[in-house]
């Protein structure tokens, strides 16, 4: 199937040569042309609303890592177009396949805060339940997700649901093979899912330059013969615009799409990370003059959709979010030391039901030193 | 159906693919070559004609590949069965096994299962060359999650094939390469026992000797051998490596008192040593000697003219009985002790 512009044109594989914005760096109306057309006003108020709550997310859970109530987390700030665009392209029901830094796309998918940061926490691998999500858990190694969201779209095609997968990758993770196997496998069987790589600029200190030759991430798509398209990954009206049609394009038959948003991860990779190692401040600072949440509110108040009652009312939402995060976070997890014999196999072998009453024996031991006093 | 006296273990596993696809439109066939080929040992021969493209099929030539979509369509509700072309191919989809395809039930705290069959044609003895013999049997068993399945009988290649499809968790299934042609008169459909269980396969009361896949038929001769020395050997098949049925090999080494541990894999941390240690500390007072293992040098695989050195056989066996203490000779256990006799 060839793609084709609204014209009759086929359309190429080929990116845009510049990425798609429909925003200047303050908000205001950029020049065209591109082919995509601009979303509806209310997704984009919907959009902000979302992407200040993350932000206020995001704010709270890189506290509560300070305070020692998560072992690790990796800050989503500035990227928030990127994680809030791709979960409003989608429907309810299409699947999500994140990796560890899309904490602000599960948010706005709806699963709660407490059981998103589980993973980061440390009580459980996966807080949420994938099926009741259509959320993948989180993701650790680098572009394995990728080929689960071939395969998942595929199986979805096969079943004629009408739903689409979208994965997330990092820009460090196109150089795994594991992103050019998804990417095959995705155009051969022509899955309907959605590959959009999160270029934020640094693999933890290496940076884009060390990762790929290419010109752009989105060529990587032309020698699957996947359709591709780059976009300004801080502007939020163009990421909806874009994604919107890349998801169009799946849930239609047309396969794969790739969509490399050029973005920038303001904070350090993880709070355990000195990002001043390897970038200088005066980069930093160029990217946060393009910070999407403000240049869409920009763009909203000139349309005349923000007011200051409004903005008002979302920061106060946001507030309240991050209150209620501190408030479950705060409270001790409910830990069960003997599940962890209960999800290696639906039923457990032998040995480890050995191994279970080794450990159902020391608790107990436990429990009784704690009843003498000493 | 029935297939004619002389079912090979290929056709077994054929006929095992066969009614599976036939029973449960979940169940996919997909890898390198499986499609009209039928799988370069022909095990997966006209799946694609019987049941179409959209049942069995060819995949791009990409293990990882292959395995993570399998994850994502096990996901989505279908029952994947994938095929890697021979034991060392299957290393690039190591990560995708050990990481997500062992771990996902874990991960989810069981809300995502995975019921995947990995096939993976496997061990040496065919004469081919390098990375086509390899046995990685311990790196699967020492990953938990996932089943380790290798059949040695005809009966067993159908019967634990068509479980580990049924399976609601992963299994590696380790095709021995050298017995895809030994035959049996079996009528299939059969049922053999379950996961779990080791099968006798030679009752005797001298010693135990644990084998399993390629290595049973090599105890089997090696008891016809031991015999006329006097030798009552207990060969056990152990079915599956994971679930390890430690109760049959525990009963049977107690009751003759004497183990030797048979694999065709590197000795040094492999699943041989794994069952010598579990024997050892369950059997310690029915011991009469020490507990033996029988296997591969710790070499990469060799060459195919070098395979035989390699490879453990019967007068290797035999060897290794001679080192097994027998009521008959001697006891030198006071020269161990310092000679205060």
């Amino acid at each position: 199937m060839t793609e084709r512009h609204r014209d009759g044109r086929p359309r190429p594989l080929l990116p845009s040569e510049r990425p798609i914005r429909f925003l200047t760096d303050g908000g205001t109306p950029a020049r065209g042309p591109h082919p995509y057309p601009e979303p509806d006003p209310d997704l984009l108020l919907r959009a902000y609303r979302r992407m200040v709550v993350g932000r206020r997310f995001d704010a709270q859970a890189t506290a509560l890592t300070k305070q020692g109530r998560l072992a690790v987390y990796p800050s989503s700030r500035g990227q928030e177009a990127c994680q809030v665009g791709a979960v409003l392209a989608l429907d309810d029901g299409d699947w999500l396949f994140p990796t560890y830094r899309e904490s602000v796309a599960l948010v706005t998918r709806g699963i709660p805060p407490v059981e998103v940061l589980s993973l980061l926490r440390g009580d459980a691998h996966c807080g949420y339940d994938p099926h009741r999500h259509h959320v993948a858990p989180q993701c650790t190694p680098l572009a394995t997700q990728t080929v689960h969201a071939a395969g998942l779209a595929y199986a979805e095609r096969r079943k004629g649901s009408g739903r689409v997968a979208l994965a997330f990758v990092g820009d460090g993770a196109t150089s795994e093979g594991d992103f050019h196997e998804a990417l095959n496998f995705a155009a051969v069987f022509h899955a309907p899912v959605v590959f959009l790589v999160q270029n934020n600029r640094y693999a933890i200190s290496v940076p884009l330059e060390r990762q790929t030759a290419a010109p752009a991430l989105a060529y990587k798509g032309i020698g699957y013969g996947v359709r591709s398209e780059q976009v300004d990954g801080n502007d939020a009206v163009a990421v909806l615009a874009v994604l919107g049609a890349a998801v169009a394009h799946a849930r239609s038959g047309g396969g794969p799409f790739l969509v490399e948003a050029h973005t920038y991860r303001m904070e350090p990779h993880t709070n355990a990370d000195d990002a001043t190692r390897y970038r200088a401040d005066a980069e930093t600072e160029r990217w946060r003059r393009r910070d999407p949440i403000a240049r869409l509110e920009a763009y909203l108040r000139g349309l005349g959709r923000l007011g200051d009652e409004e903005a008002a009312a979302i920061a106060a939402e946001a507030e309240e979010v991050a209150a209620r995060l501190r408030a479950g976070m705060n409270a001790d997890p409910d830990l069960a030391p003997l599940d962890l014999f209960a999800h290696v196999y639906r039923e457990p072998t032998p040995q480890l039901a050995e191994q279970r009453a080794l450990l159902r024996s020391e608790l107990q031991a436990e429990l009784h030193a704690e009843e003498v006093p000493v | 159906m029935t297939p004619p006296a002389g079912t090979t273990m290929a056709q077994a596993l054929n006929a095992a693919l066969r009614d599976a696809l036939d029973g449960d439109e979940r169940v996919l066939v997909f890898g390198e070559d499986v499609g009209p080929l039928g799988g370069v040992f022909r095990v997966t021969d006209g799946l694609t004609a019987k049941f179409g493209e959209d049942r069995c099929f060819d995949t791009p030539l990409a293990e990882s590949g292959i395995v993570g979509f399998a994850v994502g369509m096990a996901m989505g509700g279908f029952r994947p069965v994938v095929e890697m072309q021979f034991d060392a191919f299957a290393y690039p989809a190591f990560e995708q096994i050990a990481s997500h395809v062992a771990k996902m039930r874990n991960r989810t705290r069981g809300r995502v299962a995975l019921p995947i069959v990995i096939r993976i044609p496997y061990a040496g003895g065919i004469g081919g060359v390098e990375h086509h013999c390899d046995s990685s049997e311990g790196y699967y068993a020492h990953t938990p999650g996932l089943k380790v399945v290798t059949p040695a009988t005809v009966a067993d290649a159908y019967s634990l094939l068509r479980e580990a499809i049924d399976d609601p968790d992963p299994v590696i299934f380790l095709e021995p390469k050298k017995l895809y042609w030994s035959k049996a008169d079996v009528a299939l459909p059969a049922r053999t026992e379950p996961f779990g269980r080791a099968a006798i396969r030679r009752p005797g009361a001298d010693a135990t000797v644990v084998a399993y896949g390629p290595t049973v038929p090599v105890a089997l001769e090696a008891a016809e051998a031991a015999a006329d020395e006097g030798w009552d050997l207990e060969v056990l098949d152990l079915r599956t490596i994971v679930p390890f049925d430690d109760g049959t090999v525990v009963a049977s080494v107690r009751r003759t008192g004497r183990c030797v541990v048979l694999s065709e894999a590197a000795g040094f941390a492999g699943v041989g040593a794994e069952i010598a240690a579990r024997v050892q500390e369950r059997c310690f007072h029915s011991l009469l000697a020490p507990v033996l293992r029988v296997t591969g040098f710790d070499i990469p695989y060799p060459p195919p003219m070098l395979e035989h050195h390699h490879l453990p056989g019967v007068d290797r066996i035999l060897d290794a009985l001679d080192r097994l203490q027998r009521d008959d000779e001697p006891d030198t256990r006071h020269l161990l002790a310092g000679g205060a006799a």
